[in-house]
């Protein structure tokens, strides 16, 4: 606090005190400052633009007062120079993300607004993955990749990764899975960038500097003709995370704190900003864990800075040319938290909502009947390794059925291919294998969100369930009567090891 | 018993005085039927409603009618279905249903036998009888983050396909409350209190979108919306879409 304060001062420097006070993050104020920051903006230009030399604002021309990184991507998109929380823009749309789901029904207003002989806005804008209703014998769910793929020829799109072969779905080179990691993957997700997607997961992607978001059918319908949107600003909620992250934590865990801190609609309408010592030491992965569950907080996207590790992890995945933007140090935000990570513990979130906190230990007598690994937030390779991590520290086995989805085919890969850190050599899959764990299944959403009553790990019964996954609503993974504790890798693995929530330090440390 | 009778006549009252049917040709919705409960209890009747029960999504859009206001007439009437916070898409339309396409209106229609679904066993009355495609109950309300969860459309959708006319809710899950005005399938409403623990299933309710208020007749309650602003006629001409090209934004379908 009191070193934005002191940000704010300087940055501000014609302004009276009184303004300055309120600069800070007080929302209820947030009026008044905006009357102000118009009135001197001109005026200021030219002495605020000396002191950003590092971070430089040039992306949306000349910055007259500090923006959020959200609201930076939001003006340079709708060829602005500057925009505020509430304005509503048109937004032109760098890249748009359907799957098997929600693809068929925004094809269908598509064809039917737009006519039967229309053309996609880009045809290299448009990717198109399916993922969610794969490996299933629901002769609907079959059709509706069919329709996808018809689309696809039709329009000759550039990025559909298809899968034909059910059976085996490495006989698919193109076959991705989970549609939020896969668009990591393979470079859709690019710093400075907008990504809509027909899915509430797409907020995963603010992990890489960008604006993403949810949309539905109709909205996706229109960004297909058109390759626009119309989005309100969000104000921006910013969360500094410091302090070393203990080695039992992953971000799993502090999302579920953050959660559990605002509740599932603390930050309804707002963009989620995530930054702080600890957020720049995690890795892209977990990055997109942290912005993967904004959605849980009512969140309309999450975004974390982009440096070295963004770099790094898109060198060789993408050669298209992307901006990153910064936050100004004199952007406004509604309200900021703080968090000490060191002081954290493992946490879950228990029946029926995601803002239902509770640490592990305090669930320690909480019978489980299965353990679930994989979804978009918790099934990436570092998701299987951290859960190897664990069986391998233990040595035991699992108690209960422990089911094991990796997201991707890369996934797959790696959990069969990459060595774990201290096993002598030992792939993830023969940890998972010694520990007494299912077999990796074929990669996809999965039981995630129940789907077809024929998905693998499905719930059908009413049992008690830990999982790496997002959401633990009623009947999420199938079951109307289930109970699902969401966790990290870490706390999943050490439940299965005991058959109750466990905290993992009994195992890791 | 004497109130429900009070209740009735308002009703009439109501339905006779303040109405033109159909002075409107814009209104979006075919089924427009007018209550004929003045001469029924409707609490009795909320409990096992038989099929041929009249208390229908009454939509009258009139808002060209009364050029000396701009506000819309457009009225509900019906019975409401009552639901508490954080109700999620999950529980509106459960995932497995997910592979029905709403632009298809064969599965359209099926979307709406399975609206709400997913409510927990602690919701003993059903919203959509077995067998049926629609609900018996025109208004859902509910509390907080209504709609919360993912962004499937199939969950305005079914709602809407079900012969839903307005959610009356505390706040709404963004993408919901989007989606709702995209595809024009339900208003999204929300209401100044919390009435979802004043109100209870088979109620007989009318929101007047014009007037931002929604009456409860059963209990003898007013209670004060938050104005749709201007998401109301985007509803109302039936989604973006319809409403672009009421407005001249985008051209005429393709023939």
């Amino acid at each position: 606090m009191a070193a934005s304060s002191a940000i704010a001062s300087s940055s501000t420097t014609f302004i009276n005190k009184k303004d300055v006070g309120l600069s800070a993050f007080s929302s209820q104020a947030s009026f008044s400052v905006q009357t102000a920051r118009k009135r001197i903006s001109k005026r200021i230009v030219s002495v605020m633009t000396p002191q950003q030399t590092e971070r430089k604002p040039a992306t949306t021309g000349s910055v007259k007062t500090g923006m959020t990184m959200t609201e930076k991507i939001l003006a340079k998109a709708s060829d602005k120079p500057d925009v505020s929380p509430g304005d509503n823009v048109w937004v032109n749309v760098d890249v748009l993300m359907t799957h098997d789901v929600c693809g068929p029904g925004s094809i269908g207003i598509f064809k039917k607004e737009f006519g039967q002989n229309a053309k996609v806005w880009d045809r290299e804008k448009l990717v198109i993955i399916p993922d969610h209703y794969i490996f299933t014998t629901d002769e609907r769910a079959n059709r509706n990749v069919d329709i996808l793929r018809d689309f696809c020829n039709e329009q000759n799109i550039k990025y559909f990764y298809d899968i034909k072969d059910l059976g085996n779905f490495r006989a698919n080179p193109d076959y991705k899975g989970v549609c939020h990691v896969a668009l990591a993957q393979e470079g859709h997700c690019r710093p400075g960038e907008v990504l809509l997607g027909t899915d509430s997961h797409t907020c995963t992607a603010g992990a890489f500097g960008q604006f993403a978001t949810g949309i539905g059918n109709t909205d996706a319908g229109f960004v297909l003709g058109t390759g626009k949107i119309l989005l309100k600003v969000p104000p921006t909620l910013r969360f500094v995370m410091d302090g070393e992250m203990p080695d039992y934590l992953l971000a799993k865990d502090l999302i579920l704190q953050i959660i559990g801190e605002i509740s599932v609609a603390g930050a309804t309408y707002k963009a989620m900003e995530f930054v702080g010592t600890t957020v720049e030491s995690l890795t892209m992965e977990e990055r997109m864990t942290l912005c993967n569950m904004v959605v849980e907080a009512g969140g309309k996207n999450g975004v974390i800075p982009a440096d070295k590790t963004t770099y790094d992890y898109l060198e060789g995945r993408t050669s298209v040319p992307y901006e990153p933007v910064y936050s100004d140090e004199g952007a406004r935000y509604l309200k900021e938290y703080r968090f000490d990570v060191s002081k954290l513990e493992p946490l879950v979130a228990k029946p029926h909502s995601p803002d239902n906190r509770a640490l592990a230990r305090e669930c320690k007598d909480v019978k489980i009947d299965r353990v679930y690994i994989g979804s978009c937030t918790g099934g990436k390779t570092e998701d299987f390794m951290a859960a190897a991590k664990v069986f391998l520290a233990s040595g035991k086995k699992v108690k209960v059925p422990t089911f094991l989805v990796p997201a991707t085919q890369k996934v797959w890969m790696d959990v069969y291919s990459l060595p774990v850190p201290g096993s002598g050599g030992k792939t993830c899959s023969q940890i998972f294998e010694e520990a007494g764990c299912d077999t990796p299944a074929s990669p996809s959403c999965g039981a995630c969100l129940g789907g077809p009553k024929d998905t693998y790990a499905r719930m059908n019964e009413a049992q008690v369930c830990v999982s790496t996954t997002n959401r633990n609503f009623p009947g999420r993974m199938g079951h109307k009567e289930g109970q699902i504790y969401l966790a990290s890798p870490y706390t999943a693995a050490a439940s299965a090891l005991t058959g109750y929530v466990t905290d993992p330090r009994e195992f890791l440390q | 018993m004497a109130a429900s009778t009070a209740l009735s006549s308002s009703i009439t009252t109501f339905k006779s005085s303040s109405f033109q049917p159909r002075a409107s040709s814009m209104n979006p919705l075919p089924s427009v039927k007018f209550p004929s409960i003045s001469s029924h209890n409707p609490i009795s009747h909320s409990v096992s409603a038989p099929k041929n029960y009249t208390v229908a999504p009454l939509r009258s859009a009139a808002a060209s009618t009364t050029p000396d206001t701009t506000k819309t007439a457009t009225t509900f009437h019906g019975l409401c279905y009552v639901l508490g916070d954080n109700i999620d898409t999950d529980q509106i339309i459960p995932a497995e249903y997910l592979t029905l396409v709403p632009s298809n209106p064969d599965e359209y229609k099926k979307l709406g036998s399975y609206a709400l679904c997913g409510l927990p066993s602690s919701y003993q009355t059903r919203f959509v009888e077995p067998g049926e495609f629609t609900s018996k109950y025109s208004i859902v309300i509910g509390g907080d983050n209504f709609g919360c969860g993912s962004s499937r459309e199939h969950a305005p959708v079914a709602l809407g396909a079900a012969g839903v006319s307005a959610v009356v809710a505390e706040s709404y899950a963004r993408i919901f409350f989007r989606n709702s005005v995209s595809t024009g399938e339900v208003y999204p409403l929300e209401s100044e209190k919390r009435i979802c623990e004043e109100c209870k299933t088979g109620d007989v309710v009318t929101v007047e979108i014009g007037e931002s208020r929604l009456i409860n007749h059963t209990t003898g309650k007013e209670y004060k919306l938050k104005p749709i602003g201007d998401a109301g006629p985007v509803i109302e001409a039936g989604g973006i879409f319809a409403y672009a090209r009421k407005a001249g934004m985008i051209s005429a379908r393709e023939a």
